[in-house]
C-alpha cells in the first residue's frame, strides 16, 4: 500500500507536468468561477482546449475510432491532477465532453462520428444535455417535450416542448435531448433520445438568472422544430435506456474547488472570537474542524481508492458514489459557519474583509446547486441504496 | 496509485472471514455473554494463536510471524466485524507494540515470544480517568493529577480503575508518577501486593478490572519520564488498529440492516423500499466509506511509520468510531421491536462501539489532538 505511480504512470506524469509548464498560459484566470464570462474568457477556454486536444491531452481516454487519443483511464486521471495544480481557462465543455458527446459517438455511425468527435474535443463546438422539464428533473422518465414523425415521406421529426436548468445552451452549438415520442406506452418506454443542433429554426435559449446571482443556466424551447432520422441516437422509442447510459458516463476529475476546512483554519487562527481568543481556539470551531477534515481526507482517499482500482485495470466499486454527496453539504456547512466565525462582516459584500471571505460566498451562494445539479441528494440516495445497498426499489417508483 | 490491499492481504482476509464464521459466531460470542463467569473465549484465543495472529507482527527472531501492520489491520478489521471476545487489542497493539517500542532486548525476549504463543495475556493503564493522558502536540503538559499510581524505586503504590482485559491480563503495563515524572512500569499481575476485582461495563463481552497495587515490585519499561511520549505513540498505532475493528463492526451492522430491511414487510410493502429507511441506511454507508478511506490512510502511515501518524490515527479514530456507533444505533432502529430484545444481536454491537469508542481516550479528546496538529502543520 502506496501512494505511488508505477513506472509507466510516473513516466507519463513527467511527460505531462512538462508539457504542462511549457503550455498553460500565463494569463489564465478560470480561479473558482463554474461559469465562462464574456467572450474573452470563451476564447481563452476553446484555445486551451485545443491546445491539449493537439498534444493528445482532451479526451485522453476516447478510443481511436471517436478520433481520441485512445489512452487509459488512469491516464486521464493522471493529466487532471498535474492540470489542477494550475490556474487555467474555465472549462464549459466538460458537460458535454463527458457526458453528452460520449452517448453521440457510441450511438452514431462513422460519418458522424468524424463529423462531432474532433470539433467537440478540440473546443469548436459545445455540447449541452437537454434532459430537465419543467414537469420534471428528478423523474426524468417522465419528460413532455414532444417529437413527432412528420407525414411528408422525409422521414424526419418534429420537436416541440420546454427543456430548464440547461447549463451552458446559451454558449452551446448542439445538444442531446430526451423525448416523449410516445404517449400512450408505459413512461419508460415512450422517449427517444436525439442530437440537435441549438441554430436551427425554432429553437430559443433563454438564460435564467441563478440565485448566486450568475447565468450558466437555461431555458431552451422548441417550436416545430425539425431534425432528421440521423440525428436518432438508439432505437424509437428506446431512449431511456440511452439516458441511462449517459448519466452513468460517470465523471472521475471531481470538482476540488471551493472552500474546504483548511481554508477556516486558517482564517480561524487570525480572527478574534469570545473570551478574547482567536475563533480557532473556540472548542466549538475545532471539534467541527476535525469533522470537516475528516470528511475531506475520507473523500480524498476514497478517490485514491478509486484510482488504484482503475491502475490495477479494476472497475471502481460503488465507493465513487459518495462523493458529491457528501461534498455539497459539506461545503455549504462549512462555509456558513465560516461567515458566522466573521460575524456580520461575514456578510459584508464589498472589497476588503478577511481575504477568505469572496471563497466562503461564493461556496455558500454555489453550494445548493451543487446539492441539486446532476441529482439531488435525495435521488443520489435513492440510487446508492438500490444499486450498492440492494435495497427494494422505491414505492413510489412508478412504472405508468 | 497502490492504495489498497495487496491481493495476498486480501486473500488473508477472505480466510479470516471464513474461519471466524464459526469459530467466533454470534451463539460463541453469547456464552460469554451470558456467562458471568467466562471473560473471554479461550478456545477462540488458542486457535488464532495457533495460526500466529497474535505474533503477525512481532519480529521472527521474537517468535512471530514477522509480517507487516497492514496484515494486522486485515485481521483487525475482521475481529471488529465478529465482536470477538478475546483481549487482542489490550495484548497485541498496546502490550506488545510497547515492548516493540520500548522494550530492552531482554524483555522483549521475556514477553513476546509467550504473547505469540498465546500463553500471556498482557494490559496497558495509562491515565486513570478521561483520557487526557494524550498529549497535544503544542502543549506537552500532561495532568499528574490522573495517573492514580505512584512509583518508587520501582515499587508501585494505587489504583488504575477500569482496565479492559485487567482481569484476564497476566502481565500489565503501568503508567505511574515518579516524583514529578511520568513513567512506565512492567508489572506481574500475580506477584505479591497486586489486588484485582472484576469491574461491570456496558459490554460484558469484554473483559475488565480494578487494579490496586501495595507495595507491588515492577520492572521499568523505557527511561524514567518516558511514559507519556511512548503511550503517545502507541496509542496512535493501536487507535489505527482499533479503527480497523470498529469499521469491521460498522459494516457488520449496515449488512445486518439491509438484510433486514429487504425481508420485513410493513404496509404491504418491504421496509427498504421506504426511503426513511433506505436514506438512513445510506447514510450509514456514507460514514462508513468515509471511516474506511480514513483508516486505509491510517493503515499506510503506521505500516511506514510516517510523520503524518499522529494525524493519520486521529482521523481514523474519529471517523471509526463515529461509524461504529452511529452504524450500531441505526441498525437497532431498523429492526424496530426485536432489535430492542436480548436476543437480537443488534445490542452486541452497539455496547462494543461504546466500548471502543472510550477505549483509548474518546473522540473528542482525539479531534482536539487532530486539530492541534494540523495547526502546527499548517504554521509550517
Ligand atoms: C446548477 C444546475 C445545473 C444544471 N444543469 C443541468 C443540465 O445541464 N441539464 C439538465 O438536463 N439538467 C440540469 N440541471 C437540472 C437538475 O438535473 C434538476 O434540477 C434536478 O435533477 C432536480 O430536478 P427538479 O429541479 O425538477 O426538482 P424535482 O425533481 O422537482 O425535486 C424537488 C425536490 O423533491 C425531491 N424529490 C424528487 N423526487 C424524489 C424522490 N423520488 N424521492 C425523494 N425526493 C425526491 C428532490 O430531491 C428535491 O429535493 C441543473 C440543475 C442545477 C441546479
Amino acid at each position: 500500500m502506496d501512494f505511488e505511480d508505477s513506472e509507466d504512470e510516473a513516466n507519463y506524469r513527467a511527460v505531462v507536468r512538462t508539457w504542462l509548464e511549457a503550455n498553460v498560459p500565463n494569463d489564465a484566470n478560470g480561479k473558482h468561477r463554474r461559469g465562462v464570462e464574456g467572450s474573452e474568457s470563451l476564447r481563452s477556454a476553446r484555445s486551451w482546449q485545443a491546445r491539449k486536444a493537439s498534444a493528445g491531452y482532451a479526451c485522453i481516454h476516447w478510443p481511436r475510432e471517436w478520433g481520441g487519443p485512445a489512452g487509459t483511464p488512469i491516464q486521464s486521471v493522471i493529466f487532471h491532477q498535474e492540470e489542477s495544480k494550475f490556474v487555467t481557462p474555465p472549462n464549459p465543455f466538460h458537460i458535454g465532453l463527458n457526458m453528452s458527446v460520449p452517448t453521440v459517438l457510441a450511438f452514431s455511425d462513422q460519418k458522424t462520428r468524424e463529423r462531432f468527435g474532433f470539433s467537440a474535443m478540440n473546443g469548436d463546438e459545445i455540447w449541452c444535455q437537454l434532459f430537465s422539464e419543467p414537469s420534471g428533473g428528478s423523474d426524468l422518465a417522465a419528460a413532455r417535450t414532444r417529437v413527432r414523425k412528420t407525414q411528408d415521406g422525409t422521414g424526419d421529426w418534429i420537436i416541440n416542448g420546454q427543456k430548464v436548468w440547461t447549463s451552458f445552451a446559451h454558449i452551446a452549438d448542439f445538444g442531446l435531448i430526451l423525448c416523449r415520442s410516445n404517449t400512450d406506452a408505459p413512461k419508460h418506454n415512450g422517449l427517444t433520445m436525439f442530437w440537435v443542433d441549438l441554430r436551427s429554426q425554432g429553437v430559443e435559449v433563454r438564460p435564467i438568472h441563478e440565485m448566486n446571482g450568475s447565468s450558466t443556466f437555461n431555458e431552451v424551447f422548441f417550436t416545430d422544430v425539425r431534425i432528421s432520422d440521423n440525428q436518432r441516437l438508439g432505437p424509437v422509442d428506446g431512449g431511456w435506456k440511452v439516458a441511462v447510459q449517459t448519466l452513468m458516463n460517470e465523471r472521475l476529475q471531481s470538482d476540488s474547488s471551493g472552500a474546504d476546512w483548511i481554508d477556516v483554519l486558517k482564517m480561524a487562527r487570525r480572527l478574534p472570537s469570545i473570551y478574547g481568543k482567536s475563533a480557532l481556539q473556540n472548542p466549538a470551531v475545532r471539534q467541527q474542524l476535525a469533522q470537516w477534515y475528516i470528511q475531506s481526507e475520507g473523500l480524498k482517499h476514497t478517490r485514491n481508492r478509486v484510482i488504484t482500482a482503475l491502475s490495477r485495470g479494476h472497475t471502481p466499486g460503488p465507493e465513487n458514489s459518495i462523493m458529491k454527496l457528501v461534498r455539497a453539504s459539506q461545503m455549504q456547512d462549512l462555509s456558513h459557519a465560516a461567515i458566522e466565525i466573521m460575524g456580520r462582516f461575514g456578510v459584508v459584500d464589498e472589497a476588503g474583509g478577511p481575504e477568505e471571505r469572496s471563497l466562503f460566498q461564493d461556496s455558500l451562494m454555489w453550494a445548493p446547486g451543487l446539492r441539486i445539479a446532476g441529482g439531488t441528494d435525495e435521488i443520489l440516495r435513492n440510487i446508492i441504496a438500490e444499486r450498492v445497498l440492494r435495497l427494494p426499489r422505491d414505492a413510489s417508483h412508478d412504472k405508468s | 496509485m497502490n492504495f489498497d490491499f495487496s491481493d495476498d492481504q486480501k486473500a488473508l482476509r477472505n480466510q479470516s472471514r471464513r474461519f471466524l464464521e464459526t469459530a467466533c459466531s454470534m451463539q460463541r460470542l453469547r456464552r460469554i455473554l451470558d456467562n458471568n463467569e467466562a471473560t473471554y473465549d479461550r478456545e477462540l484465543w488458542k486457535s488464532i494463536a495457533e495460526q500466529g495472529w497474535l505474533g503477525a507482527c512481532i519480529r521472527e527472531e521474537h517468535g512471530g510471524l514477522g509480517l507487516s501492520h497492514l496484515e494486522l489491520c486485515v485481521l483487525s478489521e475482521e475481529l471488529g466485524r465478529v465482536l470477538a471476545p478475546i483481549p487482542f487489542a489490550s495484548t497485541v497493539y498496546l502490550f506488545a507494540e510497547a515492548l516493540m517500542l520500548a522494550g530492552s532486548e531482554d524483555q522483549k525476549l521475556s514477553y513476546l515470544p509467550r504473547i505469540a504463543r498465546g500463553d500471556l495475556i498482557g494490559a496497558v493503564a495509562g491515565d486513570d480517568w478521561i483520557g487526557s493522558i494524550i498529549p497535544l502536540a503544542q502543549n506537552r503538559r500532561t495532568s499528574f493529577d490522573n495517573v492514580g499510581v505512584t512509583a518508587q524505586d520501582c515499587r508501585l503504590n494505587g489504583i488504575k480503575s477500569a482496565v479492559i482485559d485487567g482481569g484476564i491480563a497476566d502481565a500489565g503495563i503501568v503508567l505511574a508518577r515518579e516524583q514529578d515524572l511520568l513513567s512506565l512500569f512492567i508489572v506481574n499481575l500475580n506477584a505479591k501486593g497486586v489486588a484485582r476485582k472484576k469491574v461491570r461495563t456496558l459490554d460484558p463481552t469484554r473483559d475488565c478490572a480494578q487494579w490496586q497495587f501495595g507495595e507491588v515490585l515492577a520492572e521499568r519499561l523505557g527511561r524514567p519520564g518516558q511514559g507519556s511520549k511512548i503511550l503517545e505513540t502507541v496509542f496512535d498505532k493501536a487507535a489505527v488498529l482499533i479503527a480497523f475493528e470498529q469499521l469491521g463492526g460498522a459494516d457488520r451492522c449496515l449488512e445486518m440492516a439491509g438484510l433486514y430491511a429487504a425481508d420485513r414487510y410493513a404496509f404491504g410493502k418491504p421496509i427498504g423500499s421506504f426511503q426513511a429507511i433506505k436514506h438512513k441506511l445510506v447514510d450509514v454507508f456514507v460514514k462508513n466509506e468515509l471511516a474506511r478511506a480514513n483508516c486505509y490512510f491510517g493503515a499506510w502511515a503506521l505500516n511506514t511509520n510516517a510523520i503524518q501518524l499522529p494525524i493519520a490515527a486521529s482521523a481514523a479514530r474519529v471517523a471509526a468510531s463515529d461509524a461504529f456507533w452511529h452504524a450500531s444505533k441505526e441498525n437497532i432502529q431498523t429492526h424496530g421491536g426485536i432489535g430492542y430484545t436480548w436476543e437480537s444481536d443488534c445490542h452486541l454491537f452497539y455496547r462494543r462501539a461504546c466500548l471502543l469508542s472510550t477505549a483509548i481516550a474518546s473522540p473528542e479528546i482525539w479531534k482536539e489532538r487532530l486539530v492541534s496538529h494540523l495547526e502546527y502543520q499548517a504554521e509550517e
